[in-house]
């Protein structure tokens, strides 16, 4: 009896290894071929997971239905580095990207410094199924903000400025923050600075209060993010240019783009500038507004929608 | 991918310096362990308390509602509410052992209440009548009786908390999560897979250890290995 039980068990180990390796072949986390890809008319738009994005991306999918084109929303991706997988295997279309940060994500080499060398550089590094539409003068890029004690006690006017304290200096900033050229990598590199000691990964808000807390002295923070005037943050300046230049720009897989998307989304981004994004996100952010009625709020007031 | 993990488990870099798996891994030992300890001067007490006088029992009932705590959430908003009030990185770590305590507590505390509450009644008689007084029955026989539950209860805390300290790393401090939650956020999938091999292989350890611990703790005649006819030497002893 026991040795037909040791048997029996032996067996339905055997059975269970060798099922196991019939489905070893696939990546289980590749996302399953043609997930969430639309037909032809809907546009699928993505955000990644900070509340401009999804504001930018709100106006976008607003100024879109206006003209009568089907719109999905799937917003709070993630970092670049997960949504440009997402735009690359179908699963979104569409999502607001900043000029600088991007050419530089795709090429570390880039060098334009100016808004519209940016744009062209850009447009030449794009993987060939991608492409950007027209550019917005508005611009929001990576910043290193310091808190108004710290700036004061150490005289803190520059980013070069930090090289002499880098030890007693703890920066927030997301993790991603950590391994690219517009982030630790390119601090040191460029500047000098290393901050990688005290590094304190957090996400999003969470930045914001490390800082007000004192649990970190600088901060990296989005340069029309409210919270920078409402805490009097002082944001260094950037002389290399490291966090370079950084448009508002709609990032679209090619074979979606039509006349009427072109069309509408360029118009939203003639109409959009920096102190009106800042004023966009300083609703949905501190007075705590619904990204979509603001979306639509402008859209209203600027004829789009 | 399997051989991308097994690239990230085996390249040397990932074994050495600040971010190496050592350094990772001490660090989440160092949470886990601290949280142990602060949750069993807790809950042993506690236990001991309700199991030995029979009053408090619905403190049980609490502490196993406490399961359904979810921690991640718990977590945020205490560092919420802490984070004001302290200004330096303790501002991190007090809310993370507040958490991870709050999730040791109840094994610990069914563990110990347990114990004592299996103790054969007729040892607890036979201590009355050796003339033992109260404190003395719990501290030299109930005690005792009840290391094999308590040691159980302690050694399925330790496993949760090993594999939920990963999210301390959520409110930027290091440990085995710094894998999780890096590896994520740049969207580099072996490196989260590798981080979850090394939590494992680690709670794996600590169960080992603690499998020791119980061992040498724990009375021989406890361990059910001797029956009613083993043979007993004159002098009384059961030879090991």
């Amino acid at each position: 009896m026991k040795r037909m039980n040791t048997v029996l068990v032996l067996t339905v180990v055997a059975a269970m290894l060798s099922l196991s390796a019939c489905g070893g072949g696939s990546d289980p986390t590749k996302p399953a071929a043609g997930a969430g890809s639309s037909d032809k008319t809907t546009i699928i738009i993505g955000s990644a997971d900070f509340p401009e994005s999804t504001l930018i991306g709100e106006i976008y999918a607003g100024a879109l239905e206006a003209k009568g084109v089907t719109v999905k929303k799937t917003f709070n991706i993630g970092s670049r580095e997960v949504y440009l997988k997402a735009l690359q295997d179908g699963s979104i279309d569409l999502i607001a990207e900043y000029t600088g940060s991007l050419s530089t994500f795709l090429n570390k080499k880039a060098s334009a410094k100016d808004p519209a060398g940016v744009y062209a550089e850009l447009k030449s590094e794009l993987p060939a199924a991608l492409t950007v539409l027209d550019k917005s003068a508005a611009e929001d890029k990576d910043s290193i903000a310091v808190t108004k004690e710290t700036a004061a006690k150490w005289s803190l006017k520059t980013i070069p400025d930090l090289a002499a304290h880098q030890n007693d200096i703890a920066l927030a900033a997301p993790s991603e923050f950590k391994t690219r050229e517009r982030g630790l990598v390119g601090l040191k590199a460029q500047y000098g600075v290393d901050l990688t000691g005290k590094f304190l990964p957090l996400k999003g808000a969470a930045v914001v209060e490390a800082m007000k807390n004192g649990q970190a002295q600088a901060g990296n923070i989005f340069s029309t993010d409210p919270s920078i005037a409402e805490n009097s943050f002082v944001v260094l300046d950037d002389p290399k240019a490291l966090f370079g230049v950084d448009n508002v720009v709609p990032l679209i897989t090619k074979a979606k783009v039509t006349q009427t998307i072109s069309a509408a989304l360029n118009a939203v981004s003639a109409k959009l500038d920096t102190p009106t994004l800042g004023d966009l996100l300083k609703q949905v952010v501190s007075d705590k507004k619904d990204p979509a009625v603001v979306a639509k709020e402008f859209l209203t007031k600027n004829g789009l929608g | 991918m399997i051989n991308n993990i097994l690239r990230w488990l085996t390249d040397p870099a990932q074994w050495s310096g600040q971010d190496g798996i050592p350094t990772r891994a001490l660090q989440h030992l160092e949470y886990s362990v601290v949280t142990l300890l602060v949750a069993a001067l807790i809950a042993i007490p506690v236990g001991l308390l309700v199991g030995h006088t029979g009053r408090g029992r619905s403190l049980v009932s609490v502490a196993n509602a406490m399961r359904a705590v979810p921690s991640l959430g718990l977590l945020f908003a205490i560092s919420l509410w802490v984070g004001p009030k302290i200004h330096g990185s303790l501002a991190f770590v007090i809310p993370s052992i507040i958490v991870l305590v709050l999730l040791a507590i109840p094994p610990i505390l069914s563990g110990t209440y347990a114990g004592i509450e299996s103790v054969d009644p007729a040892a607890r008689d036979a201590a009355k009548g050796m003339g033992m007084r109260g404190s003395e029955v719990l501290r030299v026989v109930e005690l005792p009786c009840a290391l094999p539950l308590l040691m159980s209860g302690l050694r399925s805390a330790a496993l949760q908390v090993i594999a939920t300290a990963t999210i301390a790393s959520s409110v930027s401090l290091g440990g085995l999560g710094r894998y999780l939650i890096d590896g994520l956020a740049s969207s580099q999938y072996e490196v989260m897979a590798g981080g979850a091999v090394c939590v494992a292989a680690l709670a794996l350890l600590m169960d080992l250890v603690m499998a020791g611990l119980q061992r040498a703790v724990v009375s021989p005649g406890l361990t059910g290995k001797f029956k009613q006819s083993d043979p007993v030497a004159s002098d009384g002893r059961i030879p090991a």
